[in-house]
C-alpha cells in the first residue's frame, strides 16, 4: 500500500530536552569568523510543494502562535494576502496569483508560501555588519540574533528574496527562524507540522529532494511538463525549497526570482575586505556602542552605504 | 459520510461539487491530496467559483449555483446512454428492476398528484407494483417499460449536454470531459468519491441535489466500497452528533420520530412503523424500531415508563405540523406567537436568513437566554452598532440573560465527526471567570424548573417530575454518566429467550450494543445507534490505538464509530453476489462460505448469504433506491427547479418558480425578487481563514482575513466601475450590506439560456462583535425559504444588485 | 573550541580599529552556551499535555493542549499552546488556520466570564449572580409553560406541546451535553427544538 503521509512530525517533548543546536554548530557568523565546527549536522530542508498548497494560511497561523508574534489586524485591500506583506510580526505569507495559462487557456491560482529561504550562501549574513547578528548552523538554518542586531537594514539589501523586516518596536530585523527552537529539540517547524495537505514537509535536505522527485513525477503525469524543484544555485541552494508546476517560470509565483543571487556589492564584502571596510568606516564599533546605549534605529545612512561601496570598489 | 475521512485515501476520483473541502475542511482534504500523490487519483471541482479546492484540481468546470440537479441528471443520462453502468451492482443492489405502480407519471416538471393550492403532492401512486405475494414486482430483464431503470432513463433523457450547458452555463465540452472522467468509474476496479457540504444542502431542493449524486454513485457501483461513497462534510464539530442524538424538532435520538397528532396512541404510532420487507428474505432492520423506541423511553422516564402506560408514550409532545423548524419558529416569533427563546451556542442573528426579519422577531420576544463561551451578536441584538446593527435599544422590550459557558478546552466528552467517529476529549484548562460547563447549566435550569413544579404544580408536570435524574451529583451530571446512559443498560436481568434459566446480562450492567435491546421495557438506551460506545468494556470512545492493518484507513481500534464500530456504511455492497470483493485490491469484507469478515465490521448479519440478503439492510427492499417511492416530498426522482430567486426562468418547466412544494410563508413571497430588479446571481460561502462567526473573536484569524468583502468578476467590475479594494453596496429585496470588493478571475460570467449571468460571491464571517473589523453576513440579503424536505434555508442562490459606495460610518 | 583562539581569529580578520570592549555588546562572550544564543528556550518544557479535539469543523482533528498547571491535580491550568496531535489518524498532527489558532479562542478577549442581564429597553448588560440568572430563567419558563402548554388538541387527544418557547441547541457541544439537553428540553414539551444541522 501507499506510504503514510509525509508528516515528518511527532509530538513535541514536554520533558527538558538537550538542545542539538549549539554555538559549536555555527558555520557562519556575521561580521566575524567562527572556528570550524566539530561536527557536521545533517543538512535540513523545508520542502514547499506549491502544487499541493491550498492557500489556507495554516502556516501563517501556526507561525504566529508558535513564535508569539502580534501582527496587526489590517483591512481588505482587494486581495487575499493578509497581512499585506511580510512584517516583523509575520514571518511567512501566502502570496496569491491568478494566472491564465496561455497554453491550456485555463486559470491557475498559484499560491506560494513566502518567507526566508535559508540560503546556503546567505546574502543577509554576508551583508550584515554587526558581529554575530546573523548566524548559520551546519544544518543550514540561518538565524537572527536580536541582541546583536543594530537594525541597519543591510540584511534586507543582501537578501535576494526581500525577506527580513525591521521592527519599529525594538529596531532589529526579523524573519523566519525555521523554528530553530523546535529543530533544536528534534521537531519540525510549526508551519510544516500544521500544513493540512502536507504541502510543507520537513526533513533532511536529501530526503526532501527525493520527495520532490516523486512529486515532480506525479505532476508530469498530469501534464505539467516543466514541473521541477526550485533550489537555486545562485545562492548555493536553499534550505527552503519549492516544487513548482512551472519551474521554468518561477516569477509567475508572485515574483519568485528566476535566478536569485547575492548582490555583487555584498559578495565583494566577503571575508577580509568586509572587515577592512568596516574598520575603515568605524561603523561596526560605533554601531555596537550605539545599539547598547540608545533606543532607536541604527539605520545605515545613504552616505554610509555610498562610502562602503566606494571602499569595496577600491579594495577589490 | 458513508465512509470516513481516512478512507478517501483509497479513491481514484474525487468529485467536489456542492462543497469546497480544501477551504472548509482542510485537514480532511489532506486525504484527497494523499490519494492524488500516492495513487494517482484525480480531482474534479464543479463550482460557480474557482475555489481553493479548484486550485489543486485536475479539472475544473464552472456551474451556475442552484442548477446542480440538471448537471447530475445530465451525468446519469450520459452514463445510461453510453452504457457506463456497473450492471451487476445496479441489477442486484438497487431497485432498478422494480416495477412502478400504474398511475405514476411525470410531466412538465411535476409528478402525479400535485395540488397547487396546498403546494404538496398526493404521493399515493409513487410506489411499486405490489404482487399477490405482498412483495414488490420486479423485472430482472429490465424489459418492462415501467421498471425503475426505464422510468429513470426516460426521466433523464432531456438532460443532454446541450441542455446542461443551457441551464448550468457549463460549456458543453467541459461537461463532457467531466462526464467522461466520472463514467470511467463504472468499472468495478475504479472508484469515485463524492464530497459535498452546504453547497448542496442550502437550496430549496437541497435534499434532491444529494439524491441525484447518490443515484449516480449507485449506477457506478460506488456505494459501500473503499474510496467511494456519499460523503457529507458536516459543518460543526458535533453537528453529526446533535443530529444523531435527535436535537431537532421532529426527532427522537437515533432517527426515531416524534409522534404527530394523528398518532393518537402507541399502537397507532407503531402501525406505520412495522417495516415489513418488500422483497423476500430481506433484513429491513427498522423492524426493530419498537425495541429502540421503548429503550429510549425507559432511559428518559425509567420506572414511570411501563407497559401499562405504553412506556410513557403520551409524555412525548405530538406535532401538528411536520416540524417547528427554525424558519417556522422565527415566522411565529415575527407574528408574536413566541415568548421565550434559548440559544445554546447558536448565533441566529447571523445564522438565519433575512436578518431584518430575525431582528424584528427577536425584538418581539419577552425573554431570550443565550448560553455561549463568546459574546455573540444574538445576545446583543438589542445594542446599537451604527450601520452594523441599527436598532433602537429603548424600543426593544426583550429581557436578555447571557450565560457564560465553558469551551471545548475546559470540558470532557465526545464529539461525532463527519465519518461517525465518536471521539472522547479531555478538559485541560481552567474556565475563565465564572464560566460554567453546559451540563451544569442545563442541570441547574432543570432542577430549578422541577422544584417549581414540585412546589407549585402546573399543567402535566409528569414528564418533568419523572425524568430520570439518578446522577451522583444531580447538580452536574458527568460526561461519563451520560455516555453510559446513552449506551444503555439492563433495566432488569436479561435472560436468553431460548433458555430462560440462562442469564445474558445482570440488571444494571451496560448493554454490549443495540443488538440486545428489547421492546418489553427490560432495557434502556438513550440513543440506540450509539449503543456500544460505553459498555462493560469501558469507554470505547476514548480508545487511542491507531494501528491500521494493511493501511486500509479503517482504524477499527481508534475511538468508536456508529453503528457497531462500523467504518464504511453498506460495506456488504463492496462484494459481489458470491461475496467476493468487486475489486480485490480494495477488499473490505468477504464471504468465506459461512460468514462475512474482513477489515471492517460487516454491515450485514454475519451469516447472511450473499446471494440472498441485500446489502441495504435499513431499506425494506434490501436494495438502494434509484426511485425513492413516496419518501421525498418533492418527487421520487430529482427534477431541475430554479432557485426561488433565479436569473433565468426554468427551462424544463417555465411556469414553475422554485421548488413547487417548498413551504413559503405568505409575507415572504412579496420579498422574492425577479432578475429585472436584481440582476446578479449571488451565493454565500465560508473562507478557510474563519469558522462561521466564532473566529472573528480570535486575534490570529482576524489577522488572516480581517474584513468583510464580496467577490466579483473582472467583467462585472468593469461594467459597474468597481475597482479592487473599493467599497461596494450589495442589496437584495430584503436588505443591504457594504463590503470591500475583491475583483477576481476566479469568478467568470456564465451564459445561461442565452443570457449572461454574473455571479456575486458573499462570504459569511463578519458581524459586529469580536476582533475582526465590523461587517455583515450574507443573511442580511438571503430569502426566507427552505428545502422542501428539511427546511434548510436557500443561502446558496439568490439575487442581488451591486454598486460602488462610500465606506460605512465608523462606530 | 578555544575562546581565545576564536577571538584572536576574529580580531585578526577584523583587523585594526574595532575596540575589544565592544565585543561584549555583540554577545560574543556567550559563545560557549549550551544552546546557541539565537535560539529561544523551548517553550513547552515542563507543561502538561491534554488530548482534545478541535471544536470547529467535522473533521475533528486531534489536538494537544499544553498548559501550565495540571487540572487533574486540582490545580489552575492555563493553556499556553495548542497544536495538532501527530498520533491522530485523521489529521496526523496537522491543523488548519482555525485549529492552529485555537488558543486564541480559548483566550479571546470576548470570552464571557459572568452571567449578565439586559433589562427591557436598556442599552446595557448588568452583571448578576448565577443564582439570580438561573432562578429567573426557571421562573420565566415555568410561567410561560403554565400559561401556554397545550395538553390536548380539540379532539381531546393528548398532545403535550409547548410552542411558545423554543430552544436552539449547540452543535459544538458534546454528545453527552446534547443528550442531557435533549432530556431537559423534551421533558417540558418544547417542540421548537433545533440545532445547526437545520441550517
Amino acid at each position: 500500500m501507499e506510504p503514510s503521509p509525509h508528516t515528518a512530525q511527532s509530538n513535541p517533548p514536554v520533558a527538558a530536552t538537550t538542545s542539538n543546536l549549539t554555538e559549536k554548530d555555527l558555520i557562519r557568523r556575521s561580521a566575524s569568523t567562527v572556528p570550524p565546527p566539530a561536527r557536521q549536522l545533517e543538512p535540513v530542508a523545508k520542502l514547499i510543494d506549491v502544487s499541493k498548497c491550498i492557500g489556507c494560511k495554516a502556516c501563517q497561523s501556526a507561525c504566529i502562535e508558535w513564535n508569539d508574534t502580534q501582527p496587526a489586524i489590517e483591512t481588505n485591500v482587494g486581495v487575499y494576502e493578509n497581512p499585506h506583506d511580510l512584517t516583523p510580526e509575520m514571518f511567512t505569507l501566502m502570496r496569491f496569483n491568478e494566472w491564465d495559462n496561455p497554453q491550456t487557456g485555463n486559470l491557475e491560482w498559484l499560491i506560494r508560501k513566502d518567507g526566508c529561504m535559508h540560503c546556503a550562501d546567505p546574502g543577509c549574513l554576508k551583508a550584515c555588519p554587526a558581529p554575530g547578528a546573523i548566524v548559520q548552523y551546519s544544518n543550514g538554518i540561518v538565524d537572527f540574533v536580536h541582541e546583536n542586531c543594530i537594525g541597519c537594514g543591510y540584511c534586507i539589501k543582501g537578501c535576494p528574496f526581500n525577506i527580513p523586516r525591521i521592527s519599529k518596536v525594538d529596531h532589529t530585523a526579523y524573519k523566519c527562524t525555521l523554528c530553530s527552537d523546535r529543530v533544536a529539540v528534534g521537531q519540525g517547524p510549526a508551519c510544516a507540522k500544521a500544513c493540512p495537505t502536507h504541502s510543507i514537509s520537513f526533513g533532511t535536505k536529501e530526503d526532501m529532494k527525493a520527495l520532490a522527485d516523486s512529486r515532480i513525477k506525479d505532476l508530469k503525469s498530469r501534464g505539467y511538463e516543466n514541473a521541477g524543484l526550485y533550489d537555486p544555485p545562485g545562492v548555493g541552494g536553499t534550505h527552503v525549497m519549492y516544487v513548482l508546476h512551472h519551474n521554468d517560470q518561477p516569477e509567475i509565483y508572485s515574483g519568485l526570482p528566476k535566478n536569485p543571487r547575492i548582490s555583487p556589492v555584498v559578495n565583494a564584502w566577503k571575508g577580509m575586505t568586509k572587515y577592512l571596510g568596516f574598520a575603515a568606516m568605524g561603523l561596526a564599533a560605533a554601531a555596537g556602542v550605539l545599539h547598547s546605549t540608545l533606543v532607536g534605529p541604527n539605520r545605515v545612512t545613504r552616505e554610509d552605504e555610498d562610502e562602503a561601496e566606494k571602499l569595496v570598489k577600491e579594495s577589490v | 459520510m458513508t465512509n470516513s475521512w481516512t478512507d478517501i485515501r483509497n479513491t481514484d476520483l474525487v468529485v467536489i461539487m456542492g462543497g469546497n473541502a480544501a477551504e472548509a475542511h482542510p485537514c480532511g482534504f489532506k486525504w484527497v491530496t494523499e490519494a492524488k500523490a500516492n495513487r494517482g487519483a484525480r480531482l474534479i471541482v464543479i463550482d460557480p467559483r474557482f475555489t481553493r479546492s479548484a486550485s489543486v484540481s485536475d479539472f475544473y468546470a464552472p456551474i451556475r449555483q442552484g442548477t446542480d440537479i440538471a448537471f447530475l441528471l445530465g451525468l446519469i443520462n450520459y452514463c445510461m446512454q453510453n452504457d457506463k453502468v456497473q450492471w451487476p451492482y445496479v441489477k442486484s443492489f438497487t431497485n432498478a428492476t422494480y416495477v412502478v405502480k400504474d398511475g405514476f407519471a411525470y410531466q412538465d416538471g411535476l409528478f402525479t398528484g400535485y395540488d397547487e393550492s396546498k403546494r404538496d403532492y398526493d404521493r399515493s401512486t409513487w410506489e411499486y407494483d405490489i404482487g399477490p405475494d405482498g412483495f414488490a414486482v420486479v423485472d430482472e430483464t429490465l424489459q418492462n417499460p415501467r421498471c425503475v431503470w426505464n422510468m429513470l432513463k426516460s426521466h433523464v433523457a432531456s438532460y443532454t449536454p446541450e441542455m446542461v450547458e443551457r441551464i448550468c452555463g457549463t460549456p458543453r465540452e467541459k461537461f463532457l470531459k467531466v462526464a467522461q472522467m466520472i463514467s470511467e468509474c463504472s468499472v468495478p476496479t475504479k472508484t469515485m468519491t463524492s464530497m459535498y457540504a452546504l453547497g448542496w444542502t442550502q437550496h430549496s431542493k437541497g435534499s434532491q441535489n444529494i439524491r441525484a449524486m447518490a443515484m449516480l454513485q449507485l449506477i457506478l457501483g460506488n456505494i459501500g466500497v473503499r474510496g467511494g461513497g456519499m460523503n457529507a462534510l458536516r459543518g460543526h464539530s458535533n453537528i453529526q452528533g446533535l443530529t444523531d442524538v435527535g436535537l431537532m424538532s421532529n426527532l427522537l435520538p437515533g432517527y426515531l420520530n416524534i409522534p404527530v397528532e394523528k398518532e393518537t396512541d402507541f399502537t397507532t404510532y407503531m402501525s406505520s412503523r412495522t417495516f415489513k420487507p418488500l422483497r423476500p428474505d430481506q433484513t429491513s432492520y427498522w423492524q426493530n424500531y419498537k425495541k429502540f423506541f421503548v429503550s429510549f423511553q425507559k432511559a428518559m422516564w425509567g420506572s414511570a415508563a411501563t407497559a401499562e402506560n405504553d412506556f410513557a408514550y403520551q409524555y412525548l409532545p405530538k406535532l401538528d405540523v411536520p416540524a417547528y423548524d427554525v424558519l417556522r419558529i422565527f415566522e411565529m416569533m415575527y407574528r408574536g406567537q413566541v415568548n421565550g427563546y434559548v440559544c445554546q451556542g447558536f448565533n441566529p442573528l447571523l445564522a438565519f436568513p433575512n436578518r431584518k426579519k430575525i431582528t424584528e422577531s427577536l425584538s418581539k420576544l419577552k425573554w431570550l437566554v443565550t448560553i455561549d463561551p463568546l459574546d455573540t451578536e444574538t445576545s446583543r441584538f438589542w445594542e446599537n452598532h451604527g450601520e452594523y446593527n441599527d436598532v433602537n435599544s429603548a424600543t426593544i422590550q426583550t429581557e436578555v440573560i447571557q450565560l457564560p459557558s465553558t469551551c471545548f478546552a475546559e470540558d470532557n466528552g465526545s464529539l461525532t465527526n463527519s465519518g461517525r467517529w465518536l471521539q472522547w476529549h479531555w478538559a485541560g484548562g481552567t474556565p475563565p471567570g465564572e464560566a460554567k460547563r453546559d451540563n451544569w447549566i442545563m442541570a441547574q435550569i432543570f432542577r430549578r424548573l422541577r422544584a417549581l413544579y414540585e412546589k407549585e404544580g402546573g399543567p402535566f408536570p409528569d414528564p418533568i417530575l419523572n425524568l430520570t435524574w439518578n446522577y451522583q451529583n444531580p447538580d452536574e451530571p458527568t460526561a461519563d454518566e451520560l455516555a453510559k446512559e446513552i449506551n444503555g443498560y439492563a433495566v432488569e436481568t436479561l435472560y436468553d429467550p431460548a433458555d430462560p434459566t440462562k442469564v445474558l446480562l445482570e440488571k444494571g450492567k451496560q448493554v454490549v450494543n443495540f443488538s440486545v435491546l428489547r421492546d418489553d421495557g427490560t432495557t434502556a438506551s438513550g440513543c440506540w445507534i450509539y449503543s456500544g460506545c460505553y459498555n462493560e468494556a469501558g469507554n470505547n470512545m476514548a480508545r487511542r490505538d491507531n494501528t491500521d492493518p494493511d493501511d486500509t484507513g479503517a482504524y477499527l481500534n481508534w475511538t468508536f464509530a456508529w453503528p457497531l464500530n462500523r467504518r464504511i456504511l453498506y460495506n456488504r455492497a463492496s462484494a459481489d453476489l458470491q461475496g467476493n470483493p468487486w475489486d480485490p485490491s480494495r477488499k473490505l469484507i468477504a464471504w468465506d462460505g459461512s460468514k462475512w469478515s474482513g477489515y471492517d465490521v460487516p454491515d450485514i448479519a454475519p451469516t447472511a448469504k450473499p446471494d440472498v440478503v441485500g446489502p441495504f439492510i435499513m431499506n425494506q427492499e434490501g436494495t438502494a433506491r434509484l426511485f425513492a417511492r413516496g419518501l421525498m416530498r418533492d418527487g421520487p426522482f430529482p427534477v431541475h427547479y430554479e432557485p426561488f430567486e433565479a436569473p433565468i426562468a426554468n427551462v424544463i418547466a417555465p411556469k414553475i418558480r422554485g421548488n413547487p412544494v417548498a413551504r413559503i410563508f405568505q409575507d415572504d413571497v412579496a420579498q422574492f425578487a425577479t432578475s429585472e430588479e436584481f440582476p446578479y446571481a449571488a451565493t454565500s460561502y465560508r473562507l478557510t481563514e474563519h469558522f462561521h462567526y466564532w473566529t472573528k473573536h480570535n486575534r490570529v484569524n482576524a489577522v488572516l482575513q480581517p474584513e468583510f468583502f464580496v467577490e466579483i468578476s473582472e467583467q462585472l467590475a468593469a461594467e459597474k466601475g468597481i475597482t479592487p479594494g473599493s467599497w461596494v453596496r450589495v442589496w437584495s429585496k430584503r436588505g443591504e450590506v457594504k463590503a470591500k470588493a475583491v475583483v477576481t478571475k476566479r469568478i467568470k460570467p456564465l451564459m445561461c439560456d442565452g443570457k449572461k449571468v454574473h455571479v456575486v460571491g458573499i462570504p459569511l464571517h463578519w458581524g459586529f462583535m469580536g476582533q475582526a473589523r465590523k461587517g455583515w453576513g450574507p443573511n442580511s440579503l438571503t430569502p426566507f425559504v427552505g428545502d422542501a424536505n428539511i427546511e434548510t434555508p436557500e443561502y446558496k442562490a439568490f439575487l442581488v444588485n451591486i454598486e460602488s459606495t462610500t465606506p460605512p460610518a465608523t462606530v | 573550541m578555544n575562546m581565545e583562539l576564536s577571538r584572536r581569529g576574529f580580531l585578526k580578520a577584523a583587523g585594526v580599529g574595532v575596540a575589544g570592549t565592544t565585543l561584549g555588546a555583540f554577545g560574543f562572550a556567550d559563545l560557549e552556551a549550551a544552546q546557541a544564543a539565537a535560539i529561544r528556550p523551548f517553550k513547552l518544557t515542563n507543561t502538561m499535555e491534554t488530548r482534545n479535539t478541535c471544536p470547529y469543523c467535522s473533521v475533528a482533528c486531534g489536538i494537544i493542549m499544553y498548559s501550565k498547571g495540571d487540572l487533574r491535580k486540582g490545580e489552575m491550568a492555563e493553556i499556553i499552546h495548542i497544536e495538532g496531535d501527530a498520533d491522530h489518524p485523521t489529521n496526523r498532527g496537522t491543523l488548519c488556520p482555525k485549529g492552529a489558532a485555537l488558543k486564541d479562542f480559548v483566550k479571546a478577549d470576548t470570552r464571557l466570564k459572568y452571567p449578565m442581564v439586559r433589562k427591557p429597553g436598556s442599552d446595557r448588560f448588568e452583571r448578576v449572580s448565577w443564582d439570580q440568572a438561573l432562578d429567573r430563567i426557571a421562573r420565566l419558563m415555568k410561567d410561560d409553560r403554565d400559561a401556554n402548554f397545550i395538553a390536548t388538541n380539540k379532539a381531546g387527544v393528548p398532545v403535550n406541546r409547548w410552542t411558545t418557547v423554543g430552544f436552539l441547541a449547540a452543535s459544538a457541544t458534546t454528545n453527552e451535553t446534547a443528550y442531557l439537553t435533549y432530556k431537559v428540553v423534551r421533558s417540558t414539551g418544547i417542540v421548537a427544538f433545533d440545532n445547526q444541522a437545520r441550517v
